[in-house]
Formats: C-alpha cells, structure tokens, sequence
C-alpha cells in the first residue's frame, strides 16, 4: 500500500536533510558566525545537484499519491535553482560578515527558499505548487528584510509580505475555481478534464485560469504586477537580490509554464491573447523604467521585469522551441544576474554599498578584472552575441516567429534595443569617465572569486557552445506537450 | 447538483432569521434606562482605568506563532491515532512516518530552545 519510488522524492530530499543538518549547527552551537553552516549548505548543494544530473534522461514517471513528476523539465529546474543557491553562498560570504556579521539562520532560510522552489519545479498538483510557492516566500520575506537595523531592508520586506500575500489570495482562488470546475487540483486530471470537456460550466473554469496568471505573474513579476520589484530588489541585501531574481524566478516560470501548457494547453487559445499582452506590456514598461535609473540594484530590478517579458514571449509561443527556448534562457539568466550582483557586493564596502552607477567611473582600470566581468554580463544582458544572453534570446524569439507571433517578436527586438543603452551605460562608466575620488581597495574572499570567475565562465561557455544545454533543454519539453 | 445544498441554505435562512426576529424584539419591547455606569464599556461595575489599545510585547507574538505550529501538530496526531492500529497492520510506515514528522518538529522546537525563544526576559 504505502509503495515510494523514492527516486521522486531524492532531490528533495536531500535539500530537505540539509536543512535540518544545518538546523542542527544551530541547536549544537546556538552563537555561531555561519561558517560552518555555510560549508555544509555549499557541500549538501554539490550533492543535490549530482542526484539531480544522475537522475537525468529517466522515463518521465510521477508519484507519492500523483503529487511529484520526476522528469527531465524538473530536474533542469532543479539545475538552475541549485546553481543559483550554491553562486549564491558563494557570493555571500564575507558580505554578511561585512555589513552586519554572520548569522546562520541566512544559510538555513535560503536553504528552505531552495526545497519550495524545487517542489515548484516537480509539484504536480496545484496545492504541492502553492506549499512550494509558500515556502520559498516565507523564506524570502524574512531573507529580503535579514539587514534588521537598515530601513529600506525593513521596507521591502514588508512591501514584498502584504503585496506577496495579497498575490497568494489570488493564486489560491484561482486554485478553488479551477477545483470547482473540474473537480481536482491534479495536474494530470485537470489536462483529462479540459480534453474530455468535464468541466463544470466554462466561464467558472476561465476565471479559475485568470486568477492563477495573476498569482504566478506576481511570482514572476510581470506588469503590471511588477510594482513589488524596484523597492525589494533595492532593499533586500545584494546578495539576496541576486538570489532572488535567479532561482524563484526559474521556479515561479516552471510552475507557471507547467500549469498553463500541459494541463491548460487545451485552452490556449482563451490565455494566450492574455499572456501576450503580458509579455508586450512587461518587456516595455520594464525596459523604460530602467532608463531612468541611477541606482544599479534599482535598474537591474526593473531589468529582471523585462527578462521576464522575454520568457512570457516563449510562453506565448509555447511551442516545443519556445519552451525549450525559455527553459534556456532562465539558465543563462541565472549565470549572467547573479554575476552582475556578484559585481556589485565586490564594489561595496561598509556602510557605502556604491550603488550610484555614476559611482562606477573608472572601475574597468582601477579593478581590471571586475571591470571585464561586468562588461560581460552587461552585454549578456543587453543580449549581443557571444554571450550567453543573446543565444538564448534567439531562441525565444524565433519560436515566436515560427509560431507566427510577429509583433510580438518585433516588440521584443525594438525592446532589446532600448535595453543595450543602459547596460552599456554601465559599461561606458566603467570605462569611459574619470573616476571620482580616491580608489578603494577591493577585498573578495576567495569563495566571491570563485562565483564571479564561474558566473562569468558560465556566461561564456553557454554563449559560445551551447549545443549540450540546449539538448538538455529539448529533452525537457516532453514533459509538457 | 445544485439542489443538493438547498438543506445548507435553509439551515443559513433560518439561523440568520432567528438571530435578526430576536434582536429584533428585543429592540422595540425592551425597556431602556440607560446611566454612565451602565454604558461603560465593561459593565462590571469596576471603574475603566484607561485606554484598552496598548502596545503589546512582541514576545507574544512569538509564543502565539509557536502555539500554533504545536496546536496544529496535535491536530494530526488525532486522526493519526485513530486509525492507527489498523495501518499498522500492513507495515510499520504509518509508524516510521509520524516519528519523521515528529523528529522535524522535535529538532525545531530544539532550535527555538538554545536560542532562547522560551526564555520571557
């Protein structure tokens, strides 16, 4: 009776147990800095991840009373969430321990946010999506306001609680209708529902599906249910907000793309005008409002809303490119932003983070190195070629195309352009301005080095040879149509 | 499919009629006499010693918060206990699965221990 393939559960589960070991290091040694913690947390990550690749390529299968898949889309999310978690320990030390002094609760929280993404990413019921979506933002909440004593820490997190639960009030209703129409919050006898036309009236199921694209493109930030994004990116500690735009965004659009194409693909043709319009207004307004920004964490808030426009763009498209298209380019993602943040904590000293971009003027000399990184990830970002940036947009964009969604595509490319003047505004300060003021020694602890030097690799490596992951990203679509 | 929540209806008619016919009543044949005494928020005849609206400690939110995470643990232990003796009959996960659940739990509570969350000062 009680059969468990435990294989679903593996990845999981070992997040799961490096929770409560690092729980333990608490309840062991209640005044410890961290260190430890994060040690075990980078080691229990290499181990999630190896799980994660040697479950790799299985037939896909579902279990533990049809609540988890275990599949190839699941296990690249994985990937993704896992990188981000592990570039950001990486990141983190020696930032904590310069602006406020370690704690080890951070490592446990991030650790937690990391299990509510993965269940996102292999939830195949819509109440295992909802506790993942719940954990990781509980987790988040307390992450983004982790500063205690600086304000605009504080005033994030609480924007990001009210407006969060708000979301999560939609999300569920939406859940409720969904449940009313068909009778199930399973994924899989929800997609048999709508193909079988098992649906108590329609217009009840209809506002079902719009109330859950308005609770995930909270998640996702997309406009106009962007508002949250400026004020948390900006409050929430730079290490945080590299984290975040990462990992829960990954996973808010696994779960997203998950429920819309394969157990609401039926009725693409009711969504997809709405995503559309989602897509052109979040690529727009996100591109615009970064223009005017001076503070680098604020524009690359307003830069994270407009990435995700481009992968509502393949979520448009939602063909079998499209997805792998998007699957791709939250990867690259993931690479390129928290290598960006990865930058700015490096630039910041104690009691001035240096966030003004004017502040910049002169790195690319004084700090050879981080100059040429940021310039990497600035271009990946604007998305010109060789980077990992631009092939990934290629591929969204020519699904869209194949699937016939040419203004859409044009919005997207008149976008990227825009995007190029104030990414390589970045660059040009760098570069191309007298530096004000006397230089400051840049201390990294060798775990930063390591982050920047594989967020930067990884950028490059996915732009110049992406042949291997965008296999792997083909072999996950399978999973949804 | 409708029809069959017709019952819950009534019973929500009914009990809303009774609550509103009641006050109702009371409202126009009740006899009213009315004195500062009477009209002070507790009619205890204790004299108010001030404003009700103080600032709470934030220490009871934090043991409001643990309540609940115990409150609802013992909420499933319930229905777990009931049927517990014929689950274990085929095996002794149902067993093995509580401990999990309940080691979880154990090890927060631990936490919240050494890092003095059950201390009030």
């Amino acid at each position: 009776m009680f059969e468990i393939d435990w294989n679903i559960l593996l990845p999981s589960l070992v997040v799961a147990g490096l929770v409560l070991v690092v729980l333990c290091v608490d309840i062991i040694r209640p005044d410890n800095k961290g260190g430890v913690s994060g040690y075990l947390s980078l080691l229990g990550v290499g181990v999630a991840i190896w799980v994660s690749l040697s479950l790799w390529g299985r037939s896909p299968t579902h279990g533990l009373g049809g609540m988890l898949f275990l599949d190839n889309y699941a296990l690249f999310f994985n990937l993704i969430i896992l990188a981000g978690t592990g570039l950001t320990i990486f990141v983190s030390t020696g930032f904590l321990e310069r602006e406020e002094g370690g704690r080890s609760e951070y490592y446990l929280l991030i650790l937690a946010a990391t299990l509510g993404m993965m269940l996102m990413a292999a939830g195949a019921d819509l109440i295992v999506i909802f506790l993942g979506i719940e954990l990781m933002s509980i987790a988040l909440y307390i992450l983004v306001g982790f500063f205690r004593r600086r304000t605009d820490s504080n005033e994030g997190s609480m924007k990001y609680l009210l407006l969060g639960a708000f979301a999560t009030g939609f999300l569920l209703y939406g859940i409720a209708l969904v449940y009313g129409s068909t009778g199930t919050t399973n994924l899989r006898e929800i997609e048999l529902a709508v193909a079988q036309g098992r649906v108590y009236t329609h217009p009840m199921l209809l506002g079902g599906v719009a109330l859950l694209i308005v609770g995930f493109a909270f998640k996702v930030s997309a406009v106009p249910f962007h508002m949250w994004a400026p004020d948390v990116y900006q409050g929430a500690p730079t290490a945080i907000t590299g984290f975040m735009s990462a990992g829960p965004k990954a996973a808010a659009f696994a779960a997203f793309f998950r429920v819309m194409v394969a157990s609401l693909g039926d009725l693409s043709g009711d969504w997809s005008g709405a995503i559309w319009m989602l897509a052109a207004l979040t690529m727009t307004v996100g591109n615009l409002g970064a223009l005017s920004q001076r503070n680098i964490k604020r524009m690359l808030a307003y830069s994270s809303v407009a990435h995700a426009g481009y992968v509502l763009v393949a979520l448009v498209a939602a063909n079998e490119r499209g997805i792998a298209g998007g699957v791709f380019y939250l990867l690259a993602y993931a690479f390129m932003n928290i290598g960006a943040f990865a930058v700015i904590v490096a630039l910041g000293r104690k009691g001035d983070e240096n966030l003004e971009i004017s502040g910049y003027a002169g790195v690319g000399f004084r700090h050879p190195g981080i100059g040429l990184a940021m310039t990497l990830f600035m271009v990946s970002l604007a998305g010109l070629p060789p980077t990992a940036g631009f092939f990934g947009k290629f591929q969204i964009f020519s699904a869209a195309v194949e699937a016939g969604y040419i203004w859409l595509t044009v919005i997207g490319v008149l976008n990227s352009l825009v995007s190029v003047y104030f990414y390589l505004g970045v660059v040009v300060s760098m570069y191309m301005r007298q530096p004000v003021g006397q230089a400051h020694a840049v201390s990294m602890t060798p775990f930063a080095r390591v982050a920047l030097l594989t967020a930067s690799l990884g950028t490059l490596y996915i732009g110049l040879a992406p042949t291997s992951l965008l296999q792997m990203a083909r072999q996950t679509v399978s999973a949804l149509l | 499919m409708l029809s069959d929540y017709l019952p819950i209806v009534l019973l929500l008619v009914i009990a809303a009629g009774f609550a509103a016919v009641n006050l109702g009543i009371t409202h126009l044949v009740g006899p009213r006499k009315p004195n500062p005494v009477k009209l002070s928020p507790y009619e205890s005849g204790v004299p108010n010693i001030g404003d009700a609206r103080l600032r709470f400690s934030v220490k009871f939110y934090l043991v409001a918060m643990l309540f609940i995470i115990f409150d609802i643990e013992v909420v499933f232990l319930y229905p777990w206990a009931v049927v517990f003796k014929d689950l274990l009959a085929q095996g002794t996960f149902v067993f093995t699965e509580m401990v999990v659940f309940l080691g979880v739990l154990v090890l927060g509570l631990a936490y919240v221990w050494r890092k003095g969350g059950l201390e009030w000062d």
